[in-house]
């Protein structure tokens, strides 16, 4: 039967391989996660490959939950040593990890990076408030007190000081760690300074329900999930010179002649505004280290310590050269002393 | 007609069988012209859409087979290469050449080298590789050490855009990548002759970077080669077999329509359906390495076996019974009348089912998400074994970086696929009408 011929020969094969791949063991650092942390991972990568003896560990991209999800499998040669993660790792998660086997988790926070709402550069400049964001975006807004369908089509009728645009806005997609920030810092923040949270809670909702309603995106359309990267939400600004994105600050910067960034509460982002705390919508970027797999996996160690070393991720090594907020100095050197003493989660 | 069964209708104000023939005729005439236009229109939409896709790739592409280079004047003072006065491997390897770097281009330019802001802003017209260049450039020239040396280093990516036009000089200064005094310095570069775009082999010889100027697909080219062998290796014998045993041997029943019917449907599986497949069998069952070009092609072989299955069944099927009943005749076992007549004729259809199948495995990047094989990997792979990438992972990847001389190379890499693709067809075309047999 050919199926069955098919499939054991299949078999055969397999397991002839994993006789001979048993044999080897693997020699380089693996890391899945976030697309966010991706371009500073695989800056470090190169240079580890190219100044030490390891070669240069493998960075697979895929998202900050896809990342953790692999992290947390178990432990063994077949599975990931580092998650990159454009958020903090989540309680579930962690529960997930203990689950599989793998019990000490290192978190290892290595700069900031900042979230920059732009637009086409030739359009006229805005700034924005949480407030707006919350009001153009929300599925459903409070008026007169009562929670109806957001009604607002156009800019204008969100602030008479914008255009009188369609509202197009390119958001990250769900399984982005930029969202939850989008979220967090953006709609909550919108939403409990305008009152609506408070209103909510007044007219009977309870305060999780209230919560949930307040990040709510609503879905007709006006806001557009990007679940692909940055460059997808720059060509989709450049279609409708209209629209405005969600954008990281490194990639803005890398296409200022294409794109012009909004303020946010005031505050134009930069570097410095980001590291100083100022401008509101910013996160840190993190990894995860496996513990079980230090000093089995070689150059893992070192791998985490030569990113945290000041030639590469201090203010002006190349991640700060491609975008990275950097830690301030005692905040690194503190990350690298908890790394080096083995404080895990 | 079917009038003509109703004869009790009068005849009165009916047409002749010669007048209806006429009307229909014409209208049989304007159906057949309209249905030719309609063809017409279909390919020439195809063309239309197939000559947008090659002129936005080709238009956007072409730029990068050139690369900015500079030809630096580096000085090779003896005492940076030697412990106590002795030249060795290990202080070549050692010596600080981003210091090197740093003084031969501030000299060229004529920057003040006192001055950290300009310093900085001299360097960024300069790869962070030309360190790597130098080093390379000493450990094979060891005898240059002490003298003066013209080395071509690879210019920034910013500075290659510019030269090629995608980062534009009449954009306000606030917002280009490179300010009027890197502009300066590098129309000073021009004029020098030191300058220039030469032909980029960097995009065929290197493996993947975080710099634009200096990543090329090598790496991937190198791990897609070990996928479409280990695909060869599996599907081709696999496939075949299976083919011949269900076409020649296998009684017809129940059980092998069963079969016909779910190989058909596995060649219309989604491709990420395999690379599920693949990362529970192949890594976590099996152990197989993560990110492994092995992974890979195993799980490519997966899906290319229906195609191949097919493509060896007709061709198997389109070989007349009178060959396999004239060789049972001479009294050749059924084994010898397969082996010796009805699969030598076969094989062009074979070859050419193998290579399209082969060809669309080239082109898969989905399966390999979930095997960890959509990755930055900076080594070339030494086996099937060792952690590898794809071409098309290697677009996918470059697609989505923010620098713009990222952009040129990912239109560049799609040329060089369809190139790959193109030339896999074409044998496929080839073989078939070289060894085609008609009867």
């Amino acid at each position: 039967m050919k199926f069955t011929s098919a499939t054991s020969a299949l078999a055969v094969c397999v397991s002839v391989f994993a006789i001979v791949s048993a044999a080897e063991a693997r020699d380089q650092v693996q890391v899945a996660g976030s697309s966010t942390v991706l371009p500073y991972a695989t800056i470090v990568s190169e240079e580890f490959g190219n100044s030490s003896d390891y070669p240069a560990p493998i960075i697979a991209s895929g998202g900050s939950s896809a990342g953790l999800k692999q992290f947390c499998q178990g432990v063994g040669e077949n599975t990931i040593d580092i998650a990159n993660a454009s958020r903090a790792i989540r309680e579930k998660e962690i529960a997930a990890c203990k689950a599989a086997g793998v019990e000490g988790i290192h978190e290892v926070k290595f700069g900031y990076d900042g979230i920059v709402f732009a637009y086409d550069i030739d359009a006229p400049a805005m700034a924005f408030e949480p407030d707006d964001w919350y009001k153009a975006l929300a599925a459903q807004i409070v008026v007169d007190g009562k929670l109806v369908d957001n009604p607002h089509t156009t800019w204008n009728e969100v602030n008479a000081s914008f255009p009188d645009w369609e509202i197009a806005a390119y958001i990250p997609g769900e399984k982005h760690g930029t969202r939850e920030v989008f979220e967090e810092k953006v709609l909550a923040a919108g939403c409990e300074h305008v009152g609506a949270l408070e209103a909510m809670i007044a007219s009977g909702m309870d305060e999780d329900a209230a919560e949930d309603a307040c990040i709510k995106v609503r879905t007709d359309g006006k806001s557009v999930d990007i679940d692909g990267d940055y460059t997808e939400t720059l060509a989709r600004i450049e279609s409708n010179k209209t629209g405005i994105g969600v954008f990281g600050l490194a990639f803005y910067e890398n296409n200022t002649d294409k794109l012009q960034v909004s303020t946010m509460g005031g505050i134009s982002p930069s570097v410095e505004t980001i590291s100083s705390g100022e401008y509101p919508v910013s996160r840190p970027l993190f990894f995860y280290v496996k513990q079980a797999h230090i000093g089995v996996i070689p150059g893992l160690a070192d791998y985490v310590e030569f990113f945290l070393s000041e030639e590469i991720a201090g203010p002006y090594g190349p991640l700060a050269e491609y975008g990275l907020v950097a830690l301030p100095e005692e905040e690194r050197q503190a990350e690298l002393a908890q790394f080096e003493n083995k404080e895990a989660m | 007609m079917t009038d003509s069964t109703q004869p009790s209708r009068p005849t009165s104000g009916r047409k002749t069988i010669g007048e209806a023939m006429k009307s229909s005729l014409k209208s049989r005439y304007a159906a057949e012209k309209r249905f030719q236009a309609y063809g017409i229109i279909a390919i020439a939409l195809g063309l239309i859409f197939l000559g947008l896709l090659f002129y936005s790739i080709i238009s956007r592409g072409y730029t990068a087979f050139e690369q900015t280079i500079i030809d630096l004047p580096v000085d090779l003072p003896r005492a940076e290469f030697s412990v106590d006065g002795q030249v060795t491997d290990e202080a070549i390897s050692k010596a600080n050449y981003s210091k090197i770097v740093r003084e031969a281009i501030v000299k060229t330019v004529g920057a003040d080298l006192s001055n950290r802001g300009e310093v900085r802003k001299v360097l960024e017209l300069v790869s962070r590789e030309a360190s790597n260049q130098i080093r390379n450039f000493v450990a094979e020239n060891p005898d240059a050490i002490g003298t003066t040396q013209i080395i071509p280093v690879l210019a920034r990516g910013d500075v290659d855009s510019l030269m090629k036009g995608q980062i534009r000089r009449d954009v306000d200064e606030s917002r280009r990548q490179l300010d009027d005094q890197q502009l300066v310095w590098i129309d000073q570069l021009i004029e020098e002759g030191r300058l220039e775009k030469r032909f980029n082999t960097f995009i065929f010889t290197e493996g993947p970077s975080s710099r634009a100027e200096s990543s090329g697909i090598a790496v991937a080219v190198m791990g897609s080669a070990f996928m479409m062998g280990v695909v060869l290796l599996l599907a081709l014998p696999i496939g075949v077999a299976a083919s011949i045993y269900l076409e020649e041997f296998a009684p017809k029943n129940r059980w092998t329509d069963l079969i016909e019917v779910n190989i058909n449907n596995l060649a219309a599986v989604p491709s990420i359906v395999y690379g599920i497949l693949g990362l529970a069998v192949f890594i976590n069952y099996a152990g197989l390495p993560r990110s492994s070009a092995i992974v890979g092609g195993l799980v490519l072989t997966l899906m290319t076996l229906p195609t191949i299955i097919i493509a060896t069944r007709a061709a198997l099927r389109a070989v007349p019974p009178s060959i396999r009943e004239a060789a049972l005749g001479v009294g050749a076992s059924k084994n010898q009348a397969v082996f010796h007549h009805v699969l030598p004729l076969a094989a062009p259809g074979v070859m050419t089912g193998t290579i399209i199948g082969l060809a669309q495995a080239l082109g898969e990047t989905a399966p390999l998400l979930m095997i960890g094989m959509v990755a930055f990997v900076n080594d070339f792979p030494t086996s099937p074994w060792s952690p590898a990438t794809a071409v098309p992972v290697q677009i996918f990847l470059w697609a989505n970086s923010a620098e713009r001389a990222f952009v040129e190379r990912t239109s560049a890499a799609i040329i060089i696929l369809l190139v790959f693709l193109i030339c896999m067809n074409a044998l496929a075309v080839f073989l078939r009408r070289r060894f085609e047999q008609r009867w």
